[in-house]
Parts: C-alpha cells; sequence; structure tokens
C-alpha cells in the first residue's frame, strides 16, 4: 500500500522539454506507467517513445491519464497547474522551481472546490518504492518498499532521511516532498492525515524547515489525530532572521517561523523530534522497536 | 530583492499613491538644488536598505539652503548603523531630499500588503499604531492589527478598503481619500509583484490630507524576470559582494557572521541542515550554500572560490547527496577547482547517492588530500576539528 501513486498511476508528463523527458524516462524506467507527455503544438507526434498530446485535456481522453507531473517552466508553471485540473485530472505534481507567488496565488484560489490535488511546486515529487512508481525527480535506487511514510519541504534532505533509513534495512510505504515555495497545495497537515489513514504506514517522518506555520498546524493534527509514532526534524535551527534561505518559504520573518517554536510544538505533540539530521533513521528504528 | 525608499515611492506615485513631493541626491551640490526646488524646509533621508534610519541619525530636518548643504554633506559618506544593520552598519551613498510635512497635530498609522502563507493569498494589514516597530505592536496586542484577505480573482474591493479606514477610526470626510490611497497601494503591489510593500508611517495631517511618508518594498525574486524595469532598480552596494558574485552563476550563498567552516551543499534543506550538524558538532558555519540540483563542474568551481573568498574559512565542508548531480560530476568539479584554485585549506568530502563510489575513487586517486566522511555527522566532526576546534 501506498498514498497518492501506486499501480493504479497514469502519468502525464506536462513540458516535455530536455528536462522533462529525462525525468520522463527516469519515471519509466523505475516501474511508473508513463502514458505519454503534453507539448503545445507537437500532438500527435512522439519522443523517446512516449506519446505526445496538444493539451492535457488530450492526454486524459486518449490515454486515460489520471495524474499530471509537471516540468513546465516558471512564467507557464501556473497555467499548467490550471489546465491539468481543468481536465479533471485528481493529482497534479508540480516540480517547477521559481513560480512568482502571485501566480501561484491566482492557481491556488482556481482549485479551491475542485477534487485537484496539488503536490508542490517546487517539490521533488512522490514516490511509492513498494508499487515501484515514482513520480518525480528523486533517485529511485535509494528507496525500498517498507512501513515508513517521509515527507517533507526539501529534496536533497528528504534523500539524506530515506538514504538512512534504507541503509538500516528500513523500508518506505510513500515518501511525498511537498516544496519549498510559500504557496503549496499539499501541506505537511494534508500529508500527514493520508499517512495516518494508509494501513500499510506504521511510522511518519516529518521533516520541515523554518519559515511559516505549517509544522505547528500539522503538529496539532499529530495530537489530536495521530497515534503512529512520528519523527521530526526542523532543518534551519542555525538560520539568521530576515534572510531565505535558498527555498521561497524558508525565511524567519517577524521573528516567527523560527526551528525552536516548530521543534517545541512538536514535541508538544508527541512527535519525537531529532536535532541532528544523521539521527533520523536511528529515531525511526527505535520508534518501530527494531 | 529590496529597493531604497525613493525607488519605492515613484512604484506607488506611478499607481496614484499620495507621497510628499522629493528628490534623490548623490552629492551635496544635487542636495542643495533639490532643497530649493522643493522649498525650504526639506526633509534629509539617508538611503539605506535597512529600518530604523531615524534613531540613527539618518533622518534630519534642514530649514535652509546652508544647513542642506551642512547636513548632506555629513551623511553622505557615513557609516550608519540602525538595528536592522548589523553593528558593522552601512555607508550611506544617496538621500532622499523630501518637502518637509506639517506633523503638528497629524497621525501617523501603518499599512502593509503581503502574500499571507496560511490562507494562500495577498492580504492587506492596517494599524492606527503606525510610525513604530510593527512587531512589537504585532507581539504585544495583535488586535491592533485589522486584516483583510484578498480574493485574487476580484482584487481589494472597495468595501474592504472601507472597513479597513473605519477600523482605523479615521473621520468620515478622510475615509474616501484614505479608500483611494489603500486601493493605489494594492495596484502597486500587483503591477510590480511585490512579496511585501509597506507604508509606516502612513500619515494623515491635521488637515485632513493623506500621504505615504515611508514606504518599503520587497520584490519577489520569481517574478523579476517580468519587470526588468524593476530590476534595474537593484543597488549592488547594499548587497554582500560576494552574494552579488554568486548570484551571477545561480549559486544561493548566504554569508554567516562568526563561523569559520564553508560549506557547499545540493539543495537548501541540505544545506540548512549542514550548517545545523555543524553546529551540533561543535563549530560555527561561515555560510549557506547551495549550489541547486543540477550543478556541473564549474558552478563547484565557482562555488569553491566564492567559499574561499571569505577570509574567516579556515576548512571547507562539502555535502553532496547524488540525484540529478552525480557524485562523479562533483568529484571532477571538486579535484579541478582545488588543483586550480591552489586551495590551501582543508577540505572534507561527503557524498551518497549516485556514482557514489565512483566519485570517492576519483578524490582518492587524485593525489590531493581529502578528507573523506560517510555520514553527515562524522563529516561534520572531521571538519570542525580541522577548522581549528571547536568554539
Amino acid at each position: 500500500m501506498s498514498v497518492l501513486c501506486g499501480k493504479d498511476t497514469r502519468l502525464v508528463v506536462q513540458g516535455m522539454g530536455k528536462h522533462g523527458t529525462f525525468h520522463a524516462k527516469g519515471c519509466r524506467d523505475y516501474g511508473t506507467n508513463v502514458v505519454g507527455g503534453v507539448t503545445p503544438g507537437k500532438g500527435g507526434t512522439t519522443v523517446e517513445g512516449f506519446p505526445l498530446f496538444d493539451t492535457v485535456g488530450e492526454a486524459v481522453e486518449k490515454a486515460g491519464a489520471n495524474t499530471s507531473v509537471i516540468f513546465v517552466p516558471p512564467p507557464g508553471a501556473a497555467d499548467a497547474i490550471m489546465e491539468a485540473a481543468d481536465a479533471g485530472i485528481p493529482l497534479i505534481v508540480c516540480i517547477t522551481e521559481g513560480i512568482p507567488v502571485l501566480d501561484m496565488v491566482k492557481a491556488a484560489q482556481y482549485l479551491k472546490g475542485k477534487k485537484t490535488r496539488l503536490v508542490g511546486p517546487n517539490c521533488p515529487g512522490i514516490i511509492s518504492p513498494g508499487e515501484r512508481c515514482k513520480i518525480g525527480i528523486m533517485p529511485g535506487h535509494i528507496h525500498m518498499g517498507g512501513p515508513v511514510g517521509v515527507v517533507s519541504r526539501s529534496g536533497t534532505l528528504t534523500y539524506e532521511a530515506v538514504g538512512q533509513l534504507t541503509a538500516l534495512g528500513i523500508g518506505q510505504s510513500s515518501c511525498l516532498g511537498i516544496g519549498g515555495d510559500p504557496i503549496i497545495g499539499t501541506n505537511h497537515t494534508d500529508a500527514l492525515r493520508l499517512f495516518n489513514e494508509d494501513p500499510a504506514t506504521e511510522a511518519i517522518v516529518m521533516i520541515g524547515e523554518i519559515g511559516g506555520s505549517a509544522e505547528e498546524e500539522a503538529a496539532e493534527y499529530v495530537k489530536a489525530h495521530v497515534k503512529k509514532p512520528v519523527i521530526g526534524f526542523i532543518a534551519g535551527q542555525t538560520a539568521p532572521p530576515g534572510r531565505r534561505m535558498g527555498h521561497a518559504g524558508a525565511i524567519i520573518s517577524g521573528g516567527k517561523g523560527t526551528a525552536d517554536e516548530k521543534m517545541k510544538a512538536m514535541r508538544d505533540a508527541g512527535i519525537r523530534v531529532v536535532k541532528s539530521p544523521a539521527e533520523i533513521g536511528q529515531a525511526v528504528k527505535e520508534a518501530l522497536g527494531r | 530583492m529590496k529597493i531604497h525608499e525613493y525607488q519605492g515611492k515613484a512604484i506607488l506615485a506611478s499607481a496614484g499613491v499620495p507621497v510628499p513631493k522629493g528628490k534623490v541626491a548623490f552629492t551635496v551640490d544635487e542636495a542643495v538644488a533639490a532643497g530649493k526646488e522643493l522649498g525650504f524646509p526639506v526633509v534629509v533621508k539617508a538611503q539605506i536598505h535597512a529600518g530604523g534610519r531615524g534613531k540613527g541619525g539618518g533622518v534630519k530636518l534642514a530649514k535652509s539652503a546652508e544647513e542642506c548643504a551642512q547636513i548632506a554633506g555629513k551623511m553622505l559618506g557615513m557609516t550608519l548603523v540602525t538595528h536592522q544593520t548589523g553593528p558593522e552598519g552601512r555607508v550611506v551613498k544617496r538621500l532622499l531630499i523630501e518637502q518637509g510635512m506639517d506633523l503638528d497635530g497629524a497621525k501617523e498609522m501603518y499599512l502593509a500588503v503581503l502574500v499571507d502563507r496560511a490562507s494562500g493569498a495577498p492580504v492587506f494589514m492596517a494599524s492606527a499604531q503606525g510610525g513604530m516597530d510593527i512587531e512589537e505592536v504585532a507581539a504585544k496586542d495583535p488586535k491592533a492589527i485589522l486584516k483583510e484577505v484578498i480574493d485574487p480573482a476580484v482584487g481589494f474591493a472597495g468595501f474592504q478598503a472601507r472597513k479597513l479606514a473605519f477600523g482605523l477610526g479615521l473621520p468620515a470626510a478622510v475615509v474616501p481619500k484614505a479608500v483611494a490611497l489603500m486601493q493605489g497601494v494594492y495596484r502597486a503591489f500587483e503591477n510590480v509583484d511585490a512579496s511585501l510593500l509597506e507604508i509606516n508611517p502612513f500619515l494623515i495631517t491635521k488637515a485632513g490630507e493623506v500621504f505615504a511618508l515611508d514606504a518599503k518594498v520587497n520584490f519577489d525574486d520569481n517574478a523579476l524576470y517580468r519587470h526588468p524595469d524593476c530590476e534595474a532598480m537593484r543597488d549592488l552596494d547594499e548587497e554582500s559582494p560576494l552574494e552579488v558574485e554568486a548570484s551571477k552563476y545561480s549559486l544561493n550563498y548566504i554569508k554567516l557572521d562568526g563561523g569559520n567552516v564553508g560549506c557547499m551543499v545540493n539543495g537548501a534543506g541540505l544545506a540548512m541542515a549542514t550548517m545545523d550538524i555543524i553546529k551540533l558538532a561543535g563549530g560555527s558555519p561561515a555560510n549557506f550554500l547551495d549550489v541547486g540540483g543540477g550543478a556541473n563542474a564549474d558552478q563547484i568551481k565557482n562555488a569553491f572560490r566564492i567559499l574561499l573568498a571569505d577570509p574567516d574559512v579556515k576548512a571547507v565542508l562539502i555535502n553532496i547527496f547524488g540525484g540529478i548531480l552525480r557524485c562523479d560530476v562533483l568529484a571532477e568539479g571538486v579535484i579541478a577547482a582545488v588543483k586550480e584554485l591552489h586551495v590551501n585549506v582543508p577540505v572534507v568530502v561527503r557524498m551518497k547517492g549516485n556514482n557514489e563510489d565512483q566519485g570517492k575513487e576519483m578524490l582518492n586517486g587524485s593525489g590531493l588530500a581529502f578528507t573523506t566522511a560517510d555520514d553527515m555527522m562524522e563529516a561534520a566532526k572531521k571538519v570542525v576539528a580541522v577548522a581549528g576546534g571547536a568554539r
């Protein structure tokens, strides 16, 4: 079992440029059912064996796409999200980094009241190793199937945590990168809810970072609803206030969004918070009683 | 990206927001000429990218041409220290010469627009307690800050501006002017893709006129590509030279005070976590540096050059998790950089992921003295030790 992506995924790739095509192949090689790509104007042709369509609607109609992954460059990415939602795609994963925030405000508004779930933008994507399904840019081979759900705002830091788990022989149900932007589709709380309701997930790793209050809200959810062990880490314990640490959303502003506040809220909710990023795997091992 | 007050006011003025008349001056002569044109008294305001200028002596009233010359002469070239500049302060190179406003009996309030993460939409904020640090107001009395969430499809509606204006306790006769000003502020926010637009103070004169007396505009860096006119307002003198250099190569570099371990990492989250673990190992990180997901050998070299240009760096930790960036490509870049740049500080390399073994072999076979490590804590301990131990 897994969350969001698995054997039933029929993936369409929006933005089949160099980057999109490279990762479309990566997803297919891992085992994902990639049914095609969308590049306006290239409909009817193929690239690397992938049939191309002019619109997402066409990919849904002709290839039965039920999930989309977006590699469209920043100026057109928010538009691509809205196109996929309009085509009735239930799950959109947006990898694109650098989307103007007011574009995302509009896209987020457009998604309200629709049944579409957005993951990202500015994220590595989702992988369910037990079902050989990957939607995104993460290195597949570091993952293995198992009982741990991982949710994170960061890419390589997630790989780090997954690498530790796999080295200890602990597999993952699904790993969900939710993205480092200030406005994202699926947040920490949404991800925790998915993992909490997934019978195959026995423990959850939650990796946050400075900025905003999503981790504090997720901690409230954990306190009220989650019985599974949750292991947490917050990046940016040493970050200075007022500076944007790479991710558009990683900034301590007005004294809010510090790592200390987040770690305290998480501990108060019963989450096992590790101070060192090198201890994530070990903490999961102990929580699972292995 | 941040800009100066005078630039922010020009953006506001072009959206129809009333601002005091003013001119920028780079020299004493320009300051005096601007003062004569505007008519004395004028306010001489130091232009740096930091708040708290008044308290630091960066805002003065000049009643005559002589006084204007004297004040401008002192202010230009002075190092202004405020609570936002850090102890090193900023050198003043530009002045805003502005028409003096009649503050007698005037009220100072606060207005701001920013993108609120929780609601996923822009929020217009207003407070009757202007002229002071809004963060203090928020901490002491959150109810003193009024908020209106803006529906992006509708924009900032007239009734929302009226709610705020009446909520601030403005007299009925002033409300229409305040509403017009607020709507102008939101237009300006949208026009330039700002991430923050703050008016503090928002001035209401005794006669019932309204003005944006100060303006702080921060841009959404992701949207600058569609605002070349705003991008042209960038003042490189206000930014750290190493950070400017890094941005040329799409590297994300932030200098940290007091550290001695330079670090080079791929990915923002892992870069922050690497800083954290250096601290946990008893050391102190000298910088944040994210080389990005798809860095090539050339970028690695430039990253090295920037790291080493910081004289505080006594050792370097490279922490890479190879996903798109393969470890062999990284190793190639690191070896080339160390040879070419004659690196003479110890370098600790920790790499994981794609082509990890190949990368390690390349480092070991290079004849250069790299220290390698398998996990993050081991790497952090090693680099802290060679940087001169815990501090």
